[in-house]
């Protein structure tokens, strides 16, 4: 299978995995190991460099795994902005998850201050991937002003509905010159799989993971699904049809013989 | 914009109320408990007592809504009592302008000291503590305070007197993350004979705090009723509406609950009525099962036993190893609390708990600089 290039990086995973919500940090580290992610999110609000017992960071694998810090929390592109400078040096990676949802209930992400955050992160030298719905147009903004790739969402945060934007995300993957990444709302391997079919560069997924019975299990079903989906992609999907088509018969005639 | 909560609260009268929760039968109970999305009228049938026999149902009801929404994770903070200063009189609580006690306005560097004791047992949440006494404890006071605690904590929250929105402002400027203020009681009548004297008798002024801090564009607004003043349920109800309300109109803010149960204080009287505490967990069980996002907060006054079991059925964030009278850390350990704590177990020990219960205790869930 191809590999995924995001910016200066190459992964053989298309499995991104986030590292709330679970129930600790050793199960997060397992769940890890066994997804064979490359790259993890963080949120910038839960580091605490100097206190060593909540430290998830040291629960990473730093060598093999892009630490892809984020900004939950903030409400505008500045404070934003603000996030990812303080995340570039307490996590040394100029890398930025972009995360501006002001409204705290569905956590959709505002796309106004996402564009404006995106564009000046840019500026200043991040690898920015936006949290964003899934708006073809704001996708074509987006790459105008810098962005690395795209993070649609599938459905809300946290909410394992799978792919209610399916449509919206086909357009963003026909039209997208960057590596589209659904995030958020995937619940099943099956939400996984489909997204990876309809040509998702990749997946991130953390609820469906961590709140898990059996995180590890679970993030071994999504990576093959992943796999499944993107090997499937890549191969070609004959398209289905309603019924079966075994005649063509508004064109017989063309085989018979007759004369005018 | 400048509307308030108080026509929407006068549109609802205790008596009917109340007797719209007594009258719920258990078929109207099923309902909610069996629909998707619910509303304020299926919280008042789920806290009603013919919700209590579905009480285990609605136990994990709520253990699988919450954990889906907030993962397996619980938050812990500590208070940080400032003063004890009070000019209030609210007939149950320790810090009663009336009753005798030496009293205490922390100095910056008293402030400095406690503050350091909470950091060093691992706090990042930290909630500041007064009681109402506006000339020497005001938003002057409560700003230097936070300008103080910015550089060790990550997060900073104010119980405090109800304050004016442009004071609200400049402590959410400040980098002060909520605002915690407790109606008491929603029952106006019953409200001035516990609230006899002080500014904190004005009903209206208090019932639309949360307004303010709403419009002064604060992080989170914390909100409950002393359990125990008046019918509980007819109190969480109209706590419930109140959250309804912010929650449409000031839609950037998160809200979070909490369940004050009245505990013995130096010179106050018996509550008047008793929650128990299969009724406090069929309230936390309500209130998640009605509002998924709603955060739920569970402080040390209760029961080691009780906080040991409620973990994953509902509640977000657990204070611990709490003192509840100013320098209560280190600079004065003796003095006389504003209610004696249940759960005397040291930080460390709830986070151990915590995690044995299979959940990760979160000490940090914010950045200052939001």
């Amino acid at each position: 299978m191809n590999q995924l290039t995001i910016a200066d990086r190459t992964f053989q995973s298309r499995f991104f995995m986030g590292t709330g919500k679970f129930g600790s940090p050793q199960l997060m580290r397992d769940a890890l190991v066994a997804s064979g992610s490359e790259l993890v999110t963080v949120a910038l609000k839960r580091i605490g460099l100097h206190i060593e017992d909540d430290d998830i960071l040291s629960y990473i694998n730093l060598d093999q795994m892009q630490l892809l810090p984020n900004t939950s929390g903030a409400r505008t592109a500045k404070e934003a902005v603000l996030a990812a400078q303080l995340a570039r040096e307490a996590m040394q990676t100029n890398w930025i998850k972009l995360e501006i949802h002001p409204d705290p209930k569905y956590l959709m992400p505002d796309p106004i201050e996402t564009l404006l955050a995106c564009e000046e992160l840019a500026k200043q030298g991040f690898v920015v991937l936006p949290y964003i719905h899934a708006d073809p147009v704001l996708c074509k903004r987006l790459e105008e002003v810098g962005t690395a790739a795209v993070m649609p969402l599938g459905s809300p945060i946290g909410s394992n509905q799978g792919l209610k934007t399916l449509e919206f995300l086909s357009i963003i993957i026909e039209q997208s010159q960057v590596p589209v990444i659904v995030d958020a709302g995937i619940g099943s391997p099956s939400d996984a799989c489909k997204a990876m079919e309809i040509g998702a560069d990749a997946v991130l997924i953390n609820t469906a993971v961590a709140v898990s019975n059996d995180p590890v299990a679970i993030a071994q079903a999504f990576a093959k699904a992943i796999e499944s989906g993107r090997l499937a992609y890549e191969t070609g999907i004959n398209n289905s049809e309603a019924k079966a088509i075994g005649s063509s018969p508004l064109t017989e005639f063309l085989t018979q013989s007759y004369s005018s | 914009m400048n509307s308030t909560f108080t026509p929407v609260f006068e549109a609802y009268s205790w008596e009917e109320t109340a007797q719209k929760i007594y009258s719920t039968t258990p078929q109207q109970v099923q309902q909610s408990l069996h629909k998707s999305d619910r509303n304020i009228d299926d919280f008042l049938r789920l806290l009603s007592p013919a919700a209590k026999p579905m009480l285990e149902g609605m136990a994990q009801l709520s253990h699988q809504i919450t954990t889906r929404r907030f993962g397996k994770n619980i938050q812990l903070y500590a208070p940080l009592y400032l003063s004890n200063e009070c000019q209030n009189i609210c007939t149950y609580c320790g810090f009663s302008m009336d009753n005798k006690l030496p009293r205490r306005t922390l100095t910056s560097s008293e402030i400095q000291i406690e503050a350091q004791a909470l950091q060093a047992m691992g706090f990042q949440h930290v909630l500041l503590v007064t009681g109402e006494s506006n000339h020497t404890v005001g938003t002057p006071y409560f700003l230097q305070a936070v300008e103080q605690l910015r550089s060790l904590f990550a997060q900073i929250a104010i119980e405090v007197q109800p304050l004016d929105r442009e004071d609200y402002s400049a402590l959410h400027e400040a980098k002060v993350n909520g605002v915690m203020v407790y109606q008491e009681t929603y029952h106006r009548e019953v409200y001035k004979t516990y609230h006899p004297k002080g500014k904190k008798s004005n009903f209206r002024y208090r019932l639309e705090t949360p307004d303010r801090i709403g419009q002064a564009g604060m992080h989170k607004i914390g909100l409950g009723v002393l359990l125990g003043l008046e019918d509980w349920r007819v109190d969480s109800f109209f706590t419930a509406l109140h959250i309804d309300y912010l929650q449409k109109k000031y839609w950037q803010t998160k809200y979070s609950v909490s369940f004050p149960r009245l505990r013995p204080a130096t010179g106050i009287v018996e509550p008047n009525f008793v929650m128990r505490d299969d009724d406090l967990l069929q309230l936390i069980c309500a209130y998640r099962i009605w509002n998924p996002d709603l955060e739920i907060s569970l402080s040390t006054r209760e029961h080691p036993v009780f906080r040991d079991h409620i973990i994953p059925l509902g509640v977000t964030a657990m204070s611990a190893g709490s003192k509840t009278n100013p320098g209560g850390y280190v600079i004065a350990p003796e003095s006389l609390e504003q209610f004696e704590i249940s759960d005397e177990r040291s930080p460390a020990a709830i986070a151990a708990l915590i995690a044995k219960k299979g959940y990760q205790p979160v000490w940090k869930d914010w950045q200052i600089e939001y």
